[in-house]
């Protein structure tokens, strides 16, 4: 046993080393896959991220009447966070409404001015309601929209925007779909130029697999020092791809930051650059390995 | 040993191997000849398993090698050295690579290659160039090495597919002399071949085919070909 596991990873290495040219260049078309499969993955990243950026900023604000008693106030956003589509609930009372209405006017004094003359507090105070997806708010606003409610709230937003917000959450969805698709694609076109670069490199050791079967040789005997090359090229190619993509990404970080503030690429990589380099790991070796097992699959017919 | 039972070939519409029928004994050296085209190399493939009969069976020991599947043909190949006029070997390994090889994908161990390849090379001749690459040998010589590469894991039979196709007079008849030695070491030996000289010479079982059919077969034939 221990015998055949030395001559597969013998025969392996040599394989691997006397064709070093194809070698070469399987690894670097393998390298290339994994190039566009890490830049999937991270744009897929920044994608969510500004999807989710996107989907934060959707939400449904209602205003109470003036006279509508703080309990009564209180009581609807406990029942609103008993419903299982909300997220969050946020209470602005009528006086933080007033501070924060100041505050953004701050440099204005006009504006500051009138509603100083005014004497009294004009603002009302609201619920801002975020869903855990903004496909839910509908559900949110017809429970809003229950004449129960009707004697405290005075509007509710989404029955003003509905139509922006239906747009914007199919915006997304088409977002994530053509993402995915895109992913589906390029990752399907980076394995066939993977696996025909790995079927030229094991169509020159063709004669040798058949004065192996001349031989003798069992089939997974034959197969099995391939199947160790092609995981010796994914192995390479993955990490070269991390090693390549690094400067790349720390180039384009901070581009990414200026469109959407939230995301830092750079530290996202680095901190999950071990996660990244296992998923090109599994990507190439799968490649590398399920390539090189069906060319000399088709070698070992008869 | 070896047994074709009622064996036809045929690819597509064209019969290749028609209703063959004959058997071999351990020990024999049999002398398969024919035109081109008689059908020879495809009753080597169908015994060898890389071509399988359209109908009839063939046993080779204790197997039927029409009934084996692609997993089982590799130990059906362990008991048989195949020698082609293509010769095939290994052009970047040595004389010595290529023939420890073949024990190596058999499974034997390292402490038997090293005993038996030296005997083996000094059976076909070719000691002083055990360590020669394949490209730096004569054809003869290389001949030599893929005999040495067949025997040299102890098969029941050689196979030898118009071994001396490409080689000149010499050559030919050093190959000959080497197969009819082994021959009376015990090994069986079938020989496929058009060269009446060599048959005539040999002066063993003669097998003769034409349009995929045996026309004769007899002990101590001759070459009756037109």
């Amino acid at each position: 046993m221990l015998t055949t596991l030395y001559r597969i990873i013998k025969y392996g290495v040599q394989n691997f080393t006397r064709n070093y040219l194809v070698s070469v260049a399987a690894i670097l078309v393998l390298f290339l896959a994994v190039i566009v499969f890490s830049s999937l993955i991270l744009f897929g990243v920044v994608g969510e991220r500004a999807i989710y950026i996107v989907q934060d900023k959707i939400d449904i604000s209602v205003d109470f009447k003036a006279d509508t008693p703080e309990d009564e106030m209180l009581g609807l956003k406990k029942s609103l966070e008993e419903l299982a589509e909300v997220r969050t609930v946020e209470y602005i009372s009528r006086e933080e409404a007033l501070a924060i209405f100041k505050a953004r006017h701050e440099p204005d004094s006009d504006i500051i001015r009138a509603i100083e003359e005014i004497g009294e507090n004009p603002l009302r105070a609201s619920l801002n309601i975020k869903a855990h997806n903004p496909r839910d708010l509908s559900v949110i606003a017809s429970y809003l929209n229950n004449v129960a409610f009707a004697p405290i709230i005075e509007t509710v937003s989404y029955n003003q925007n509905y139509l922006v917000i239906n747009r914007l959450v199919r915006i997304i969805d088409i977002g994530r779909q053509a993402g995915f698709l895109l992913t589906i694609i390029l990752a399907v076109i980076a394995s066939i130029v993977s696996f025909n670069t790995i079927l030229l490199a094991i169509y020159s050791s063709r004669d040798e697999i058949g004065i192996m079967r001349h031989v003798g040789a069992s089939n997974a005997f034959i197969r099995s020092p391939y199947i160790l090359v092609g995981a010796a090229y994914g192995i390479f190619a993955a990490i070269l791809g991390v090693l390549i993509i690094a400067p790349f990404i720390h180039f384009i970080s901070p581009y990414i930051d200026v469109l959407i503030p939230e995301m830092n690429l750079w530290s996202y990589f680095m901190s999950n650059v071990f996660t990244i380099l296992g998923y090109n790991l599994i990507f190439a070796i799968a490649i590398g390995v399920i390539s090189s097992f069906m060319v000399v699959k088709r070698y070992l017919r008869g | 040993m070896i047994t074709f039972n009622n064996v036809s070939k045929k690819y597509g519409e064209h019969e290749i191997v028609r209703e063959v029928s004959f058997k071999i004994d351990p020990g024999e050296f049999i002398s398969l000849v024919g035109k081109s085209g008689a059908g020879k190399s495809t009753l080597i493939k169908m015994l060898t398993g890389e071509e399988r009969p359209t109908k009839g069976r063939i046993i080779f020991g204790q197997y039927e090698v029409n009934k084996l599947t692609n997993k089982e043909l590799p130990e059906l190949r362990r008991h048989m050295g195949v020698v082609s006029q293509d010769i095939r070997l290994l052009s970047k390994k040595t004389a010595y690579e290529n023939v420890v090889f073949a024990m190596e994908v058999a499974g034997r161990p390292q402490r038997e290659i090293e005993e038996v390849v030296p005997q083996i090379f000094d059976l076909v001749g070719l000691s002083t160039k055990m360590k020669h690459f394949i490209s730096e040998l004569s054809g003869g010589e290389k001949q030599r090495v893929a005999i040495a590469r067949a025997m040299v894991n102890r098969p029941d039979v050689i196979i030898a597919d118009e071994p001396t196709g490409n080689l000149d007079p010499i050559n030919t008849w050093g190959i000959i002399n080497l197969l009819a030695k082994i021959n009376e070491l015990g090994t069986t030996v079938l020989l496929a071949t058009h060269n009446k000289d060599i048959v005539n010479q040999l002066e063993k079982r003669v097998i003769s085919m034409e349009d995929g059919k045996i026309i004769r077969d007899e002990e101590k034939g001759k070459y009756a070909l037109v």
